[in-house]
């Protein structure tokens, strides 16, 4: 099978991810565009016989990550832990019991090992390689992502500190 | 076996079913003695359960209606690529009056520019020409030889007419248009019904990288474009839909790039 009638056999998967990203159907869907669009720009990069699955969300994760950094606009109080909410959340209540709102409200680097894990159950060693992160941060990040979700869906109050970025 | 330096890590992998063995069976002693652990190895299982349930029917998700009948040729990779970006181009946000979004982003981009121009400037031929009934083309399909003899010359590459007789459109002529560096074959076809499709097509696509297929609209013109090997091919057509319209331009293009 060639690399392009993987890439489109690994098309709704690029597509749930990219859902549960950012939120937003129709910049989710944006999202996979640009990201086969330059997966196909790049394919020279991929290396035939290496993981092709784990190459396609790194291409969707920078993509990504460039957009937001385009996006936002510069915070001088920023200091350089970027904690920034990467989806504009549903709904503004401080009370999140809804899934889709609590994930919004995950640190971007939070919420994309945590939907790594659980939706495309990739090893923590794919994780780490995707997102250009060491292991040791994978399970750091994974472990307060769970702990932060579950303590929303609990009711109890989001932290204080929020910094959302539309 | 020692249960006392159970970490944080441990416990996740316990929790996503990736700790077997030892580890695993030290993990489970360690959570018997704690339920308020144990509790929340749970409820992130849960969590996870209740994300793939919210996501997982994207998996799901129809793809667009014109693109069961695309045949992919396996001896052309990039082919195949350029159906995985039509997918994309389907299920992203309908028909948009203007220019599809993507498109007037790609404008300052180098890799769009020039394609952009050519479906404008395709879709405003046939706005143009196709209305016409005394006078469409320059050139009939009476005299198809001469007509592709004659373009190739002026384009300084060779030409072919697609066959599009069955999917029901029949060359009607072409005619020589002027392009903005130099000379542009324009085709046109028509159905038994009247309805009419032009192929515009440029043969001075230097510097500019092959296109996946594209889509855009001009007023109520839609346009299928590409580029490919330096020539640039556009589809056009008023009156059908964006799949109706796909499936033209895919058998144009299986004649055109085999």
């Amino acid at each position: 099978m060639s690399e392009a009638e993987r890439m489109v056999e690994l098309m709704p998967r690029l597509r749930r991810y990219a859902r549960a990203l950012v939120g937003d159907r129709a910049a989710a869907d944006d999202l996979v565009q640009d990201t086969l669009e330059r997966a196909w720009a790049k394919l020279h990069l991929y290396r035939r016989g290496t993981d092709l699955r784990a190459w396609l969300f790194t291409v969707m994760h920078n993509v990504h990550v460039n957009k937001v950094r385009a996006a936002r606009a510069t915070d001088p109080l920023d200091d350089g832990m970027p904690e920034l909410a990467l989806r504009a959340p549903q709904g503004d209540a401080l009370m999140v019991r809804d899934l889709d709102r609590s994930i919004s409200r995950l640190p971007a680097e939070q919420r994309s090992v945590l939907l790594l894990v659980t939706l495309e159950d990739m090893s923590y060693e794919e994780v780490a390689r995707t997102l250009g992160i060491p292991i040791g941060t994978v399970m750091s990040r994974l472990s307060r992502a769970r702990e932060k979700l579950r303590a929303m869906m609990l009711g109890a109050p989001a932290p204080a500190k929020l910094k959302v970025v539309k | 076996m020692s249960d006392d330096n159970v970490t944080d890590s441990e416990l996740q992998a316990y929790a996503d079913g990736r700790l077997s063995g030892e580890r695993a069976r030290a993990v489970e002693a360690w959570l018997g003695a704690r339920p308020d652990d144990a509790e929340r190895i749970q409820s992130y299982r849960r969590l996870g359960e209740e994300l793939r349930r919210a996501y997982d029917p994207v998996l799901d998700e129809p793809l667009p209606a014109w693109l069961g009948g695309v045949h992919a040729p396996r001896r052309r990779w990039h082919v195949v690529a350029r159906v995985a970006s039509w997918l994309f181009l389907g299920a992203a946000i309908g028909a948009v009056g203007g220019w599809y979004v993507r498109d007037s982003r790609m404008v300052s981009a180098s890799r769009g520019d020039a394609a952009t121009v050519m479906a404008y400037r395709a879709a405003i031929a046939h706005a143009v020409y196709s209305p016409e009934v005394r006078h469409p083309v320059e050139v009939g399909a009476d005299q198809e030889a001469h007509l592709v003899a004659w373009l190739s010359k002026r384009l300084g590459t060779q030409l072919r007419a697609p066959k599009l007789d069955s999917i029901g459109y029949s060359l009607v002529g072409g005619r020589l248009l002027p392009g903005d560096s130099g000379p542009v074959a324009d085709f046109m076809y028509q159905s038994d019904k009247g309805s009419r499709i032009t192929l515009y097509v440029r043969s001075d696509m230097t510097g500019n990288r092959e296109t996946a297929f594209r889509y855009a609209r001009e007023g109520n013109v839609g346009v299928f474009y590409w580029i490919d090997n330096k020539v640039g091919y556009a589809i056009s057509s008023a009156d059908l839909t964006k799949d109706a319209l796909f499936a033209v331009a895919n058998a144009a293009y299986q004649q055109l790039n085999p």
